[in-house]
C-alpha cells in the first residue's frame, strides 16, 4: 500500500514526539515473545536502531520500503532477521519484533478513544510496519535457508572421514545417500588419504548406505578403479544379505573386487594379504642369500 | 513434513532434482515397511525405485512418481508409476537389455529393476513419454 509524502512525514513526527515512549512498549512487548534468549539491553538497542532506521527512511518525504532511501531500513531489518535465524527464534517471534511497533502505536496514538486523526494515523503506520514485517519474514525465510544450504555442505564434508585402521590399511565408512556430489568428496578424501598415508589398501564400508542401485554401484567402481591407478588396492565390505541379493538381481558385477560382509573380515583379508607378501619376499630375500 | 505419509490415498512426488530421487525412495521405503515387505524385498523394492526415478530424471527430463498401496484381496502391495513426458524409449527390448545405456550409466537400470519387482509393465514410444509401472506383493498377510 503506497502511502503520500504528507502521510509519511505525519508518521515521522509521531515516531519523533513519542520517541521514548514508543523505544519503552515496543521492547517491552518484543520482550514478551522473546522472553529469556536475549536481554533486555539488547532488545532495546535492536529497537532503538529500527526506531532511527524507519524515522529517516520516513523523512526522505514519501515513503517506499523497495526505494534507495530506505536502504538502512532494509539493511537493518536484514541484519535483525539473520541474527534471528542464526539463533534458533521462530519466524513469529521474529516478526513480533517489527509488529510489536503496532501495539506500541495502539497506546501512544489512543486509538480507542475513537479519534478520527488517530485513526487515520494509525492505519497509514499499520500499512508501513506491515511492509516491514513482510520484509522481515521474507529475509528470515532467507537465511534459514542459506542456513540450510550450510549445514548440507557441512555434512557432505563431516560423513566422509577416512580412518587409519592399521598400518598400510586404511577405511572410509559410508553413510546415507551416495549421490554424486558425495561420490566425488569421498574419492577425493580416499585417493589423498592413500597417497598421505602411503597405505597399499582401503576398505569401502557400506554398512550405512541402505540401497545400493546402479548409480552408487558406479560410483564405488569408479573409486576402485582410481585407487588402482595409484597402485592401491580396494576391499568393498559390509554387504548385508539384503543389499547381496538386490546386487545379483541388478546384475551389478564387482568383478576381481575383493568384498566382504563385515569391515573385520575386511581388515582381517588385507592384513593376511600384506603378511602373505612380506613373508613371499622374506624367503625371496632368503632364498637369494642361500643361493 | 516430516510426519508419516497417508498411504490410503496414492502420494504423488514430483521429480526434478536428485533430492527428488531420494524423497522417492524414502517415500517407497515408508509405504514398503508399512505393508510389511520383507527386508530383502523392501530393499529391492526401495533400489527399483531408485534407478527407475532416476531414469525419469535423466532420460525423461523430470517427471513423477505415485506410490500406493494394491490389495488383490489375500495380499497386500505396492505400486509405483513413473511418468514423464520425455523422449520415450524408441527400442524397448535394447533399453531392457543389460550393459546397453544411452547415457553414462551401468547399462542395468532398466532390466534390473524389472528382475527386482514382481510386476513391471512400461508404456512407451517415440515421442509419447515414459510409464513404468512396477508392483511388488508382500509375501503373506
Amino acid at each position: 500500500m503506497a502511502i503520500t509524502a504528507d502521510e509519511s512525514s505525519r508518521f515521522a513526527a509521531l515516531l519523533d514526539s513519542h520517541a521514548a515512549r514508543l523505544v519503552e512498549r515496543w521492547t517491552e512487548v518484543t520482550a514478551a515473545s522473546v522472553r529469556g534468549r536475549m536481554t533486555e539491553a539488547e532488545l532495546r538497542q535492536q529497537v532503538q536502531e529500527l526506531h532511527r532506521a524507519l524515522r529517516a527512511a520516513l523523512a526522505e518525504g514519501q515513503f517506499d520500503l523497495a526505494a534507495d532511501a530506505s536502504g538502512a531500513l532494509r539493511a537493518t531489518l536484514s541484519e535483525m532477521s539473520r541474527s534471528r535465524a542464526q539463533q534458533g527464534f521462530t519466524a513469529t517471534e521474529t516478526a513480533v519484533s517489527v509488529f510489536a511497533l503496532k501495539d506500541a502505536l495502539v497506546d501512544v496514538l489512543d486509538v480507542r478513544s475513537g479519534d478520527q486523526r488517530a485513526l487515520a494515523d494509525y492505519v497509514t503506520a499499520s500499512g508501513v510496519v506491515d511492509q516491514l514485517g513482510l520484509f522481515t519474514f521474507e529475509r528470515y525465510a532467507r537465511s534459514r535457508e542459506e542456513l540450510l544450504a550450510d549445514q548440507a555442505e557441512q555434512l557432505l564434508e563431516l560423513s566422509t572421514p577416512v580412518v587409519k585402521l592399521w598400518e598400510g590399511v586404511v577405511a572410509i565408512p559410508l553413510v546415507g545417500t551416495l549421490d554424486s556430489a558425495r561420490a566425488q568428496v569421498v574419492m577425493e578424501r580416499l585417493l589423498q588419504t592413500l597417497v598421505d598415508t602411503g597405505s597399499p589398501y582401503a576398505i569401502i564400508d557400506i554398512t550405512g548406505v541402505p540401497a545400493v542401485d546402479t548409480q552408487v554401484a558406479q560410483h564405488i567402481l569408479k573409486t576402485v578403479v582410481a585407487a588402482r591407478l595409484m597402485g592401491a588396492e580396494c576391499i568393498v565390505s559390509g554387504i548385508r544379505p539384503q543389499i547381496a541379493q538386490t546386487i545379483v538381481a541388478l546384475g551389478i558385477e564387482f568383478g576381481d573386487i575383493a568384498t566382504k560382509a563385515t569391515l573385520a573380515d575386511a581388515l582381517r583379508h588385507a592384513l593376511r594379504t600384506i603378511e602373505q607378501s612380506r613373508r613371499g619376499n622374506g624367503s625371496a630375500a632368503r632364498g637369494a642369500r642361500e643361493a | 513434513m516430516t510426519g508419516r505419509p497417508d498411504l490410503s490415498t496414492p502420494q504423488v512426488v514430483t521429480i526434478n532434482s536428485d533430492a527428488d530421487v531420494v524423497r522417492v525412495r524414502q517415500l517407497v521405503r515408508t509405504a514398503a515397511v508399512a505393508v510389511s515387505l520383507s527386508l530383502v524385498d523392501q530393499t529391492k523394492l526401495v533400489t527399483a525405485a531408485s534407478e527407475l526415478a532416476r531414469n525419469t530424471l535423466v532420460y525423461g527430463g523430470g517427471g513423477g512418481a505415485e506410490v500406493g498401496v494394491v490389495d488383490s484381496g489375500r495380499r497386500k502391495g505396492i505400486r509405483i508409476v513413473f511418468s514423464d513426458e520425455g523422449p520415450g524409449i524408441a527400442n524397448l527390448e535394447l533399453a531392457l537389455t543389460d550393459g546397453y545405456t544411452s547415457g553414462g550409466g551401468l547399462g542395468l537400470g532398466l532390466g534390473g529393476a524389472r528382475r527386482l519387482v514382481d510386476e513391471f509393465e512400461v508404456q512407451t514410444g517415440t515421442g509419447q513419454g515414459t510409464r513404468v509401472t512396477i508392483t511388488k506383493w508382500a509375501r503373506s498377510m
